[in-house]
């Protein structure tokens, strides 16, 4: 089974440097890349089928292709590496920047070849600290190196790559928020059209990216659509990191084929339940996604096959319920997360989710009335996607929704027990 | 001008034909729908933050689920089909409110801000009446955000409104958004006076009561116990349209009154806050009269001080008079007839009398009209000769900052100008052209593509420069290389644009300024340009009194045996010594005024006049267009208007046939006849026979409350309330309930909108004009066809300092240069002191220090003035404080010596 993502990555290793990159054939595809003409290499990008890694699931290929091209273009045009990993349960984007940020900085490269990109920014969560030293040493590795500055390997191509360090906020994983903060504006999400290949950073045509997307594109470049398609089980190609946290028996991050089934996530990589715990649901990519169950546990876990399940893939890190884990309890602290974290925008988000929030409170605590759970299924109706502004809220609604749909015993058992019957 | 498409929407399955560049939203509320909103805003444009004008939107008439969408953010296209009254739709505007709602106070009853709430209308709206939240509200800490606004976040529903009109519209930075989530934080970084001179639309952009009129506070009422009328603001030349509301005989608040060819939306803080003069201290209430020799005057009965007044007028007595560009053209006419043309004076310097008629010439002639506030809004290129106007007629500024927006929005392709936050981020704070030639450093630098500081004689030269180098028939100013640059620079811009406009005026006091602009306006129509000239005049009727006095500029010589001085302070035409030798030479001195100042002081008798809020007249704003002020309350005692005294002093006298008038319709009217610039006065507003159905229209809301028991400590019956022969206004609540023409609206309401909002039903079109069209008439609308008249072809010599001199030139102030709003407290809380500007390279050539007292040698007066660095000054200029007690009367600009004082 192949492991192109990392299989520079040794746990408790210091990432490879950049010689050491180089050794494991680092660098060759950006090499091969500026060989290419950029629509060249978008095709082959596109060929692959590779999907956006950070949730959404958009075939990056073709989001390269609504970036302006040619002598016309506005100027200067921009790459965004999205490393503001802040979902709760997510922390596949840390591995692969802590452990080869050589890799990403090529996959980077590269694609900011593809748009012909002026310059690059990395925007990078605020508690990555050890991802921010690693990647600054990388930066100035790769400069000497001459990936990076005003004409890269006597391409006659430039790229100027940035780290930033953000302040810190869930909301800065939309990509029109990230935008926002890293021109030193509120991060609230922008209104679209226009969207940001068009009128993006400084309203000039950008591109963001997910860290572990660009990270595959080296390996595309390299191996060609096909290996890429090969790699995966199903129709999705490539590999993906999933991630599996809760009370199973060996919680961690594992680099395996596209279309993994849960079940086998759960079970053999994640080593099952711990002892005297039995699961009860999922929530398949992160916070903001709807609970899977039992019945769920073969689905592939590709973006097509969980949608299909009614949830998403997100970022394919699971958070595994167990039935000594009150999943009211646990709903409650996504949402006070969501609540926290909405950016004050639009009315339903900062205030909706502030009284879903306090309703989990109410029904925790033994303040609830029955009328609550009406309240609460409202909610997730009214939060729903095309009332809200931007997805954060559509977001938090996924696990309650499915909450309230597969685990309803418990909140009524709640409102009859007069609290929670965990504690 | 982009011609405007019709289009058919069907809203509930009806159709309704809107103008096709609006949202649905604005489409809705045009087509006089209701549709609740809070982020939205007619000249701020839509966000799509709150979230409450969902509607359902159909993809065809066979759809039947539809979506909701936001019809703030949704184009109004050709068959577009929406449902307000779906359901889900209903159900969701309902939740919104409740949302909005959990953490507002649940206080209307005892809120200042209820009963005007648009947060309260909207929640009437929705249906939306039980609380199903239990939990606690947040609160926040207020500020002390100065004399003007009052800061109550608690009531704070998160529109970002205020924070849009602050910092995008009228572009100040210390006020924004703080914090996250249901926390967001709307003020200051830390408590202090706000420093946009627009701040007090805060009070009309907030939904509900955040931002409140601190003024108003001072002397609260319930907003439907305020008694209103049309009314124009008498503190700059712009004419903005007010709404000012008395109770108990005081004047507590004014507000705007949409004009969309004015003012549109909004008003500076100087015209806001600037009406404490009319419940001033130094009122006078009382006729006055000074029975011996340097004795002080004291109160008499009215009909005393006439009996004496008409006795200095007996007997053949030479009697001269002075009017005011303060004043109504009606008092000034009058004025004039009484005294007859020969002998009456317009009330302004020799320096207004002569930039003032060389405006109005300008205008008058064409072929270049002048700009309204709207047209200014829309200039896509704009010179600027001279003026601070942010401090000179501070509401232009704020046109301005929206005129640099024009070119790089037509740019913008794709994005609707109502989409604000897309056109912003793909506009990116572009700027088209603006140039700006000031004395010093201006407000509006932020926003300028150039700016020069210089001479009053360079600019004027820098404007010549420009005109010769778009049309070389234009003079040739013969400037420095650097100036001829920038002059091609100005010149390519304008002559690229499709509206541009010339800004000039009379703060500089220079003719040559003026004459510069009009040459550049003329050399683009030359070039086929439809150049527009914007002119800043001080006062409030400048261009009316212009147009009436054609004989005599400036003050006269001597003061005869009687000297009836109107509405003036004769100490701010001329300096101490003219002044006090001119009164000192008439035998008598009548002053009819309304504030006592240093005229006053030297009067004989004087007549207690009524200010703009108790009197009815017309005015003449810097664009010619005269617009009437309505009385908005009957003033107690023997105040009246100043044309009623001219005609009691001429009763009085046994010359009723020289000022006959009773009625303000008939001296307008003989006004009208008269003077030929004014010949279309009458027009501008419906006359006192006017009446709808039979009725006055009332001045007093439906909800006005306590009428019967307002007098009851008096008297228990109800006295029957004033007349108005000079209005179709009633002091009442009782009359015609409908709408009105748009020049006698007295408030704006509607049922269910009881808020500034209310304004949307009394529009032809959201933003539009109001129904019937804008208030007001132009008198001077040039004929665009006229061939643009020979060019001004004296050039000034370029500025050349002179040894041991300064030139000495005016600096104004939005607060403090203003002769009636510095007597209002919040104003005068802010207002500028006395000083002696100078660059500090030339203080140091002086050996001066910061905080060094300067003598300054005016007209043979030595003034002590504290010294202030102004770095933009440039070398060889003083800069003083234009308009301020005891320098406001010498003209400037001026060469003058200075010496350092010693410390008193």
């Amino acid at each position: 089974m192949e492991t192109p993502l990392t299989r520079n990555i040794l746990p408790g290793r210091e990432p490879p440097t950049r010689r050491a990159y180089e050794r494991s054939g680092g660098y060759t595809a950006l090499r091969q890349a500026l060989r290419m003409t950029p629509q060249e290499v978008q095709k082959r990008v596109k060929d692959s089928g590779l999907r956006g890694r950070g949730g959404a699931g958009f075939i990056t290929g073709l989001k390269w292709t609504f970036v302006p091209m040619g002598d016309d273009a506005p100027r200067p045009k921009y790459l965004v590496a999205n490393a503001d990993e802040m979902e709760p349960g997510s922390f596949k984007d840390r591995l692969l920047l802590e452990g080869d940020p050589h890799q990403l900085l090529e996959g980077m490269i590269i694609a900011a070849y593809a748009i012909q990109a002026d310059m690059a920014f990395i925007f990078l969560r605020w508690a990555y600290r050890r991802a921010a030293r690693h990647l600054e040493q990388a930066i100035a590795e790769a400069c000497e190196g001459g990936y990076l500055g005003s004409d890269i390997l006597g391409s006659g191509y430039g790229l100027d790559l940035h780290l930033h360090v953000s302040a810190g906020r869930y909301m800065c994983g939309e990509e029109t928020a990230l935008l926002n903060a890293l021109e030193g504006r509120r991060a609230n999400p922008r209104s679209k059209p226009p969207f940001p290949p068009v009128s993006g950073l400084f309203g000039k045509p950008t591109t963001v990216n997910n860290v572990e997307t660009l990270c595959n594109v080296p390996h595309i470049v390299a191996n060609g659509p096909d290996w890429f398609k090969g790699l995966g089980r199903g129709s999705d190609g490539g590999t993906k990191l999933y991630g599996v946290s809760g009370k199973v028996k060996r919680p961690g991050l594992w680099e395996l084929p596209m279309g993994t089934p849960a079940r086998e996530l759960l079970e053999e990589h994640a080593g099952g339940m711990r002892d005297g715990v039995r699961f009860r649901g999922l929530l398949p990519g992160g916070a903001s996604t709807d609970f899977l169950v039992a019945e769920h546990l073969d689905v592939p876990m590709d973006f097509d096959s969980v949608q299909k399940a009614g949830s998403r893939l997100g970022t394919g890190t699971m958070i595994v319920l167990d039935d000594q884990t009150c999943p009211v309890g646990m709903l409650r602290n996504l949402e006070h997360f969501f609540a926290q974290e909405s950016c004050g925008w639009c009315t339903p988000c900062w205030s909706g989710l502030a009284w879903v929030e306090r309703m989990l409170a109410d029904l925790e605590e033994g303040r609830a009335r029955p009328e609550d759970l009406e309240q609460l299924e409202a909610h997730t109706r009214l939060l729903g996607p095309g009332h809200t502004f931007c997805a954060l809220a559509p977001g938090a609604m996924e696990p309650l929704q499915s909450g309230l749909k597969y685990f309803r015993g418990d909140f009524e058992e709640h409102l009859r027990a007069g609290g929670c019957p965990w504690k | 001008m982009e011609v405007m498409r019709r289009v058919t929407i069907f809203v509930d399955g009806r159709p309704h034909s809107v103008l096709d560049d609006q949202n649905l939203l604005q489409a809705c509320l045009s087509a006089g729908l209701d549709l609740p909103y809070f982020c939205w805003h007619p000249a701020l444009g839509s966000v799509g933050a709150c979230r409450q004008c969902a509607v359902k939107l159909f993809r065809d008439a066979s759809d039947r689920r539809g979506r909701i969408v936001m019809a703030c953010m949704t184009p109004a296209a050709d068959s577009t089909r929406i449902s307000i009254d779906d359901a889900e739709a209903r159900e969701f505007r309902a939740r919104v409110i409740e949302w909005l709602m959990i953490n507002h106070p649940h206080d209307c009853p005892v809120c200042d801000e209820g009963g005007e709430c648009h947060l309260q209308d909207m929640t009437v709206m929705t249906g939306h009446v039980r609380r199903r939240y239990r939990g606690l509200k947040r609160t926040f800490e207020n500020q002390d955000l100065g004399p003007f606004i009052n800061h109550e976040m608690n009531r704070c529903i998160q529109c970002y409104r205020c924070v849009r009109f602050y910092r995008d519209f009228a572009g100040d930075r210390d006020f924004d958004a703080f914090s996250l989530r249901n926390q967001v934080y709307f003020g200051r970084q830390q408590d202090g006076t706000l420093e946009s001179e627009f701040s007090g639309n805060l009070v009309e952009v907030c939904p509900t009561g955040v931002f409140t009129d601190k003024s108003f506070k001072e002397h609260y009422t319930r907003k439907w116990d305020l008694q209103t009328a049309p009314s124009i603001c008498v503190h700059c030349g712009l004419g903005c349209n007010t709404i000012p509301g008395e109770r108990y005989g005081l004047l507590r608040r004014i507000r705007n009154r949409y004009n969309g060819e004015v003012n549109g939306y909004f008003l500076c803080d100087r015209g806001r806050y600037g009406y404490g003069f009319v419940n001033g201290a130094q009122r006078i209430r009382a006729p006055l009269l000074r029975r011996e020799l340097g004795g002080p005057a004291a109160p008499v009965e009215r009909q005393e001080a006439l009996a004496r007044i008409a006795a200095w007028m007996a007997d053949g007595a030479r009697v001269v008079a002075i009017g005011s560009p303060r004043a109504s053209l009606e008092a000034n006419f009058a004025l004039r007839a009484l005294v007859g043309p020969a002998h009456f004076y317009g009330g302004m310097s020799a320096a207004e009398s002569r930039l003032t008629a060389l405006i109005a010439q300008i205008l008058q002639r064409g072929p270049a009209p002048a700009a309204s506030l709207q047209e200014a809004a829309e200039a896509d290129a704009v010179l600027v000769l001279g003026e601070d106007v942010t401090n000179s007629a501070p509401m232009l500024a704020l046109s301005l900052r929206q005129a640099v927006r024009r070119q790089p929005m037509a740019a913008a392709r794709g994005i609707p100008p109502w989409d604000d936050h897309a056109m912003r981020q793909v506009t990116q704070g572009q700027r088209g052209p603006l140039f700006l030639a000031t004395l010093a450093a201006t407000r509006l630098e932020d926003v300028a593509r150039e700016t020069l500081r210089a001479a009053p004689a360079d600019i004027a030269r820098l404007g010549f420069a420009v005109a010769h180098a778009l049309d070389a028939d234009a003079p040739s100013a013969d400037v420095d290389a650097p100036a001829h640059a920038l002059a091609g620079r100005i010149a390519a811009a304008l002559l690229a644009a499709g509206q541009p406009l010339v800004v000039a005026g009379m703060s500089c006091g220079s003719e040559d300024m003026i004459r510069a602009a009009a040459d550049v306006a003329w050399a683009l129509r030359r070039a086929g340009r439809p150049a527009r000239l914007a002119f800043v005049v001080p006062e409030c009727d400048s261009l009316g009194a212009a147009l009436m006095t054609d004989r005599n500029p400036g003050l006269p010589q001597d003061g005869a045996d009687l000297l009836l001085v109107m509405e003036n302070d004769l100490y701010r035409r001329a300096d101490t010594d003219t002044v006090d030798s001119l009164l000192g030479s008439a035998r008598h001195v009548v002053l009819i005024d309304h504030t006592a100042h240093a005229t006053a002081a030297a009067a004989d008798a004087v007549l207690p006049a009524a200010t703009f809020a108790e009197a009815t007249g017309t005015l003449v704003n810097n664009e010619g267009r005269a617009q009437r002020y309505f009385r908005v309350f009957a003033a107690a005692g023997d105040v009246q208007e100043s044309w009623r005294w001219i005609h009691d002093i001429a009763a009085a006298a046994g010359r009723t046939r020289d000022a006959p008038w009773t009625r303000l319709d008939d001296v307008t009217a003989a006004c009208a006849t008269a003077i030929p610039p004014l010949r279309r006065i009458v027009e501008a507003a419906p006359g006192a026979a006017f009446r709808i159905a039979g009725q006055k229209i009332p001045r007093e809301p439906p909800r006005y409350s306590g009428r019967t028991a307002m007098h009851a400590q008096v008297d228990v019956d109800e006295p029957k309330p004033p007349d108005d022969p000079d209005t179709p206004l009633a002091f009442s609540m009782e009359g015609y309930a409908g709408r009105p023409p748009s020049p006698l609206i007295p408030y704006f309401w509607s049922p269910g909108w009881n808020s500034v909002q209310a304004v949307n039903k009394f529009q032809e079109e959201i933003a539009g004009p109001l129904a019937g069209g804008d208030p007001g008439v132009r008198l001077m609308a040039p004929s665009s066809g006229t061939a643009p008249p020979a060019y001004f072809r004296e050039v000034p010599p370029a500025f050349a300092r002179r040894d041991g001199h300064w030139l000495a030139v005016p600096l104004h102030h939005i607060f403090g240069s203003d002769e009636l709003s510095t007597r209002s407290p919040p104003v005068a809380s802010l207002a500028a002191q006395p000083y002696a500007a100078l660059n500090p390279d030339d203080a140091a050539e002086l050996g001066l220090n910061g905080g060094d007292l300067l003598h300054v040698q005016l007209r043979g007066i030595s003034h002590r003035l504290p010294l202030r660095f102004e770095p933009a000054l440039p070398k060889g200029l003083l800069g003083l404080p234009a308009g301020m007690d005891g320098l406001a009367g010498i003209p400037l600009p001026d060469w003058v010596r200075v010496a350092k004082a010693e410390a008193p």
